[in-house]
């Protein structure tokens, strides 16, 4: 199965600029953790294991060709629920929500696995069908309930920023596979006013960042800090930064979060509004590649699994930058490639495997 | 292998990659905006308030300025103190901290809210005190249990410390917080809320010199509010040395013999008005206010009848008695009306129309001349030259020494006294003046009042020929290197150039009123330095008919008074002592001036002296005071020299309750309760 020529189409670009957010991202990690205390491994060195175990998982991604995939999106699909239901039932409690479930002594989010297994489920759906008009209300119910069972699940657990994040990169496949305008105005109009019972289901803490993120400094202290701190972090950055390790904020521990959720706050910091460009200019060529791959896939499931995984990291990067600079409300969502952590680092690159692997193999059909 | 169709199958495919690749970039351009508003525009203010995150400015409050006397001996020190402060923007959760403080150092965690609700007032980034003055033992712990203590910080702060005491709480003053209203006033501006401020005597009036200049550390913290380095750093200066001219034995010494008898005593140096002692009694100690006074001590201070709060030397206006008589025979000597030599005749009273006015001595004092009536106190020879003289010309020649106006004691609200004639008469009650009025007012009675210090001056201008100096309490300032800053000018209010021949007949007799036997003071005198002095016994209720007031009630009791100038040649030290519903000047006030005298001199009187067998068997006869029966004290009293015989004393003309001075009340005009 595996061809010469697979090396030879490898996107050496892509993954070029996938790697220089990965070391910004872990160069940045070294400062904002460098008054980390304790003897155990420093977070940065942890990350770089985590970015190592990512190219692997890259590699190994882009072993088989996609198209098995399409076969494979419902079995996996149900795992992933039944992931989910169990991680309810008997899950890790931190925070006041539960992500996790221990498999072996492994900890693993099945939410993070249902991110890239929608897009499989979606894209094999989408590329199936094709309607010069568009989708249909009805047409997109199967979709819909694909959907909507793991977005209910993970909002229970409660992880609204995850069940946002789902609906956005389903909702983005949905809409590039086109949808008639009626249903489109149909699926606001539901939106609305599923948002407006929403609120009633929120979970107080929930709540209390949309009140938080819509006036900060009504308390300052508790749910506003995190905004506060990190606007401050971010505008005192200037032009040029502070310079790296000199971010007061970060090294002083008044940013919450930097290394995790806020990383990008301490990189605007240290960096200022010209790194802070760099960084966004490389995110952006990263979603426009991806996007790119889509194109020029070789069939529709390509695509769609293309210009979901593409939808992916777009909303992950978007709502994590909205919510450091103090455009969205906090919402414990990663930054691909910055924030630390084990299990955004293997979504992450699990997309990234896909991609190449679209990428590579779009001679091939 | 795939049944897919390829994408170009799908129609506008190429259009929907350009417009989902645009809202992609269009998106990350509203990021791009949100940063460029964030990082350029707003950076100062966001760079401004990472400042304000990280760094901290504390205050270090300058130590007051010391108070010596004028041997060098400290009166009022600062000492550091400890106080447990809070940084609230640190504080989470307050209750949870306030029951772990509470805990630690058994204090209810009531306490603490309250000190956190009162120090709402304070602006955020200020420290709020929750304990002042802790003990080592606290501090320990508060700074052992500091992980578990988030924002509590402890501070240092210099606090006042008497080292003597409580002495001369009324001269030194004491501190108190600045109120918001002085906060207001433009010359509070570098004051800061619960800065300590002078609030009365010295500590108000040098208040600016005292103060220093407050230091500051600026410091970088952590997120916990944990100091991590120093940035900036302006040592607080000490606030100036006080060096006053009060002599702390002299000061001490009269505190101690006044008991618990209330009054005022002062002592000044003739030759530059220098206050070497000054006391109102019941006093305050200082310290109350320095740890912070509570409102039920306060209270108890403000509605004491015996108003310890006020300084009696100054604000106490009381009928001088026959303390008076010195500036009368000044007076009627200088005016000629009368010689030294002239004699009158005491038969224990005058008539003047139908009144009557009498001596103390019913018996009478027989043929008096001026030495006589000034060692024996003689009333009606008082009333005779006064009547000759009249009332201006007395008035006349108190103004000179003094009496009747502030002296200019620089703070305290001094008071003027009150000396009477004519026009103030017809001023104040639109009538004329009676010569009963000029009788009675012969001896210190009716409408005349003065002040502790005016009688001191009036002693110290008798004592240095004629010169009222303005009093002075502080001899100079000094820096804390030592370097002289600041020295008063002695200045000169009156200076009066009388006969010598008239003030030596006035000084012999006030000093035969100490050193002869019969003088009323003659149990005071000190053998080793002779002193010269006058007696007042100032009656303070009017008495109807021949009715003697209730002496068993305090208040009705009579002023004692004497004034007293050492030594009696090339005099250096006037003293004036009332010693309020004290009874007879002689055995009530007379003993303090002596200790004070004894103080000043350095007479040193621990061990009580060998009584002879000649004096146990003189002290033994119990009227053989002159002061009467009434004065027990006979048989303690530390003469060293046999005490004569009254001469010219028929000791059972004495009554146990008779003053030695008492003023006819069927003519004594309305008596105005002294200040005080």
């Amino acid at each position: 199965m595996f061809d010469r020529r697979l090396i030879t189409h490898f996107d050496w670009i892509f993954m070029l600029l996938v790697v220089l957010v990965a070391v910004t991202g872990i160069v940045n990690l070294y400062s904002a953790t460098a008054n980390f205390s304790g003897a155990a491994t420093p977070i940065y060195l942890k990350q770089i294991f985590w970015f190592g175990l990512g190219v692997l998982i890259v590699i190994g991604v882009c072993l088989f060709d996609y198209r098995h995939l399409e076969y494979m999106g419902l079995p996996a699909y149900g795992v992933a629920m039944l992931l989910l239901v169990a991680v309810l039932a008997v899950g890790r409690t931190s925070m006041g929500a539960t992500r996790w479930l221990s498999i072996g002594g492994v900890g693993l989010q099945p939410s993070e696995v249902m991110k890239i297994v929608i897009i499989i489920v979606l894209a094999r759906y989408f590329s199936e069908r094709s309607t010069p008009v568009g989708f249909s209300i009805v047409q997109l119910l199967a979709p819909g309930a694909l959907l909507l069972m793991p977005v209910l699940l993970v909002m229970k657990q409660p992880d609204l920023g995850t069940a946002m994040l789902l609906l956005a990169i389903g909702g983005t496949m949905a809409l590039f596979a086109g949808i008639r305008r009626a249903t489109v105005v149909a699926l606001g109009g539901c939106g609305i006013l599923a948002a407006v019972g929403g609120w009633f289901l929120l979970h107080d803490y929930q709540r209390q960042r949309i009140y938080t993120f819509l006036n900060p400094e009504q308390d300052p202290l508790k749910s506003g800090y995190h905004i506060i701190q990190s606007k401050i972090a971010v505008g005192s950055g200037g032009l040029f930064g502070q310079g790296f390790r000199k971010g007061t904020q970060a090294q002083l521990s008044f940013l919450p979060e930097r290394h995790t959720d806020f990383a990008f706050s301490v990189f605007a910091e240290e960096w200022g509004f010209t790194g802070c460009l760099l960084v966004l200019v490389l995110y952006l060529l990263i979603v426009l590649w991806g996007l790119y791959i889509a194109r020029l896939a070789s069939d529709r499931f390509g695509m769609f699994l293309a210009l979901g995984v593409s939808a992916m990291l777009f909303w992950h990067i978007v709502v994590n930058l909205g919510m450091v600079i103090g455009l969205l409300p906090v919402v414990g969502v990663p930054l691909p490639l910055f924030s630390y952590g084990g299990t955004s680092m293997i979504t992450t690159m699990t997309g990234v495997g896909l991609l190449l692997n679209v990428s590579m193999r779009r001679f091939m059909f | 292998m795939s049944l897919n169709p390829a994408p170009d199958a799908t129609p506008g495919l190429r259009r929907r990659f350009i417009v989902i690749s645009a809202v992609a970039a269009g998106i990350f351009g509203i990021l791009l905006l949100r940063l460029w508003h964030l990082q350029i525009v707003n950076d100062e203010r966001y760079r401004f308030l990472s400042e304000r995150n990280r760094t901290r400015f504390i205050h270090i409050d300058a130590p007051r300025g010391t108070m010596y006397d004028r041997n060098g001996v400290m009166l009022v020190d600062s000492r550091p103190a400890f106080t447990v402060s809070v940084l609230r923007q640190e504080v989470a959760d307050r209750q949870a901290l306030f029951s772990r403080l509470s805990q630690l150092l058994g204090i209810e965690s009531r306490q603490f809210e309250a000190r956190w609700r009162a120090g709402q007032i304070l602006p955020d980034y200020q420290p709020l005190p929750l304990l002042e003055d802790i003990d080592r033992a606290t501090m320990e712990i508060v700074q052992e249990h500091g992980i578990d203590l988030p924002g509590v910080i402890v501070e240092g702060k210099p606090l006042r410390a008497y080292p003597q005491g409580p002495v001369a709480p009324h001269l030194l003053g004491y501190l108190g917080e600045v109120t918001e209203d002085d906060l207001r006033r433009p010359e509070f501006a570098d004051y800061r809320p619960r800065n300590l401020v002078g609030k009365t005597g010295l500590e108000r009036l040098f208040e600016e010199k005292l103060r220093g200049q407050d230091g500051y550390r600026l410091i970088e913290v952590n997120v916990r509010g944990r100091e991590l380095r120093q940035l900036t750093t302006q040592k607080p200066s000490p606030g100036q040395r006080l060096i006053l001219t009060l002599d702390s034995k002299v000061q001490a010494a009269a505190e101690k013999a006044f008991g618990e008898e209330a009054g005022a005593a002062v002592a000044l140096d003739v030759r530059s008005g220098e206050v070497l002692a000054l006391v109102s009694r019941p006093a305050f100690d200082p310290g109350q206010f320095a740890r912070g006074i509570t409102a039920a001590e306060w209270q108890a201070l403000a509605e004491d009848p015996r108003h310890p709060m006020q300084n009696k030397v100054l604000r106490g206006q009381y009928p001088p008695g026959s303390t008076f008589k010195v500036a009368v025979a000044l007076a009627a000597l200088e005016a000629g009306t009368a010689t030294p030599e002239t004699t009158v005749s005491c038969s224990g009273g005058i008539t003047l129309g139908s009144h009557e006015f009498r001596c103390w001595n019913k018996g009478g004092h027989g043929a008096v001349d001026l030495h006589r009536a000034l060692k024996e106190s003689c009333d009606v020879y008082f009333y005779r030259i006064g009547m000759q003289l009249g009332i201006d010309r007395i008035a006349a020649m108190c103004h000179r020494l003094g009496l009747g106006q502030p002296l200019g004691f620089p703070f305290g609200g001094e008071r003027g006294g009150l000396i009477p004639d004519r026009e103030w008469k017809k001023k104040r009650f639109g009538t004329a003046w009676y010569n009963g009025e000029t009788v009675i007012c012969s001896i210190g009675q009716g409408y005349v009042l003065a002040t502790p210090l005016q009688l001191a001056s009036m002693t110290a201008a008798v004592a240095n020929g004629g010169t009222v100096w303005r009093p002075q309490v502080v001899k100079r300032i000094e820096s804390l290197q030592g370097d002289l800053l600041w020295t008063p000018e002695p200045q000169k209010l009156f200076e009066s150039q009388w006969s010598p021949a008239n003030l030596r007949a006035v000084r012999r007799g006030m000093e035969a009123v100490v050193n002869e036997p019969g003088g009323t003071a003659f149990r005071n005198r000190l053998p080793e330095v002779p002193y010269a002095g006058k007696t007042g016994t100032a009656q303070v209720v009017g008495r109807r008919g021949d009715k003697a007031a209730d002496t068993s009630k305090y208040e009705h009791r009579d002023h004692a008074l004497f004034v007293a100038y050492a030594p009696a040649i090339a005099p250096e030290i006037a003293i004036a002592v009332v010693v309020e519903h004290g009874g007879h000047g002689g055995s009530a006030a007379a003993p303090v001036a002596k200790a004070m005298l004894e103080a000043y001199f350095g007479i040193n009187r621990e061990a009580p002296p060998v009584v002879t067998i000649e004096e146990t068997a003189v002290n033994a006869v119990p009227a053989a005071g002159i002061e009467g029966g009434a004065d027990g004290s006979a048989a303690t009293a530390p003469d060293t020299e046999p005490p004569p015989l009254p001469e010219n004393l028929p000791i059972p003309a004495v009554p146990p309750a008779t003053e030695d001075e008492p003023v006819d009340p069927a003519i004594a005009p309305p008596l105005r309760p002294a200040e005080g």
